[in-house]
């Protein structure tokens, strides 16, 4: 049982907050959410409460489905309809990460998804 | 005698791979049933310290022992040592190159994050001989 009071956000209602395209984890739509972080330095994620979190981010590598991991990320959404190469396909697939591609930039995304009631780790 | 040891390889410069040992770390400690915020500090100092050998050390090894009463990380490198300790564990502070902050890392945090995370972390380093790295957690 969850104990905080923020009610959390299915990964379906962040991909058509953020008209996003489903690229791992199409049968993931009704995962919860708990919070959400925007972050392209990697450090940066292993230092704050991010389990249960989706990332935001503007890179498109390997490591961010490494670090994601590590970090307790429950979903990868990519800015800027990056297209993520398939060895990031791959090992997400493999970890059962889903990864998202939203059209907006990262502050048009952030906004949108405050608007929806996500909020950030702290 | 340790309830598990194990130890991976890591290779210098093999991004592909990089941080895939402290994903095995995690899943091992998972698969023993630890607290998760257990396995996130331990997770994350082997994460942090995997990509310091892959960036800065050299070819190098991770060493996970687990106790009874601790889990300890020991991660040993050839590469070029640490030159200034002190300075290394400053926030901010980092030898990173362009390549490596374009994949995320090379903030100056890697070091100051384990430091955070681990319950006691040791570093022996000698300029031009390696860097040996241990990091100790409790296991309450």
């Amino acid at each position: 049982m969850s104990r905080d009071k923020t009610p959390h956000i299915k990964l379906g209602d962040i991909m058509e907050t953020l008209r996003a395209k489903i690229i791992v984890g199409q049968d993931k739509l009704d995962l919860p959410v708990k919070t959400g972080c925007a972050s392209d330095l990697m450090s940066d994620m292993l230092r704050g409460p991010t389990n249960g979190s989706v990332l935001l981010t503007g890179l498109n590598n390997i490591q961010v489905i490494r670090t994601s991991v590590i970090a307790g990320v429950v979903a990868v959404i990519l800015i800027r309809d990056k297209k993520p190469a398939p060895e990031i396909v791959s090992l997400a697939s493999e970890h059962g990460l889903p990864v998202l591609s939203t059209p907006f930039t990262m502050f048009s995304s952030c906004g949108r998804l405050f608007n929806k009631g996500l909020r950030g780790i702290e | 005698m340790p309830d598990l040891q194990r130890s991976f390889k890591v290779k210098f410069n093999d991004f592909m791979k990089a941080g895939d040992v402290s994903v095995q770390i995690q899943s091992i400690l998972k698969a023993i049933g630890f607290e998760p915020a257990l396995i996130r500090r331990v997770s994350v100092c082997a994460y942090e310290s995997e990509m310091n050998v892959v960036m800065h050390g050299g070819d190098g090894d991770v060493l996970l022992t687990v106790g009874p009463k601790s889990i300890t990380v020991d991660v040993r490198d050839d590469g070029p040592g640490i030159d200034n300790t002190e300075l290394a564990f400053q926030e901010g502070y980092s030898t990173a190159t362009h390549e490596h902050r374009e994949m995320g890392f090379g903030a100056g945090m890697g070091l100051p994050n384990i430091k955070k995370s681990a319950d006691a972390v040791e570093v022996n380093s000698k300029k031009g001989k390696g860097a040996h790295l241990k990091m100790t957690f409790k296991v309450e």
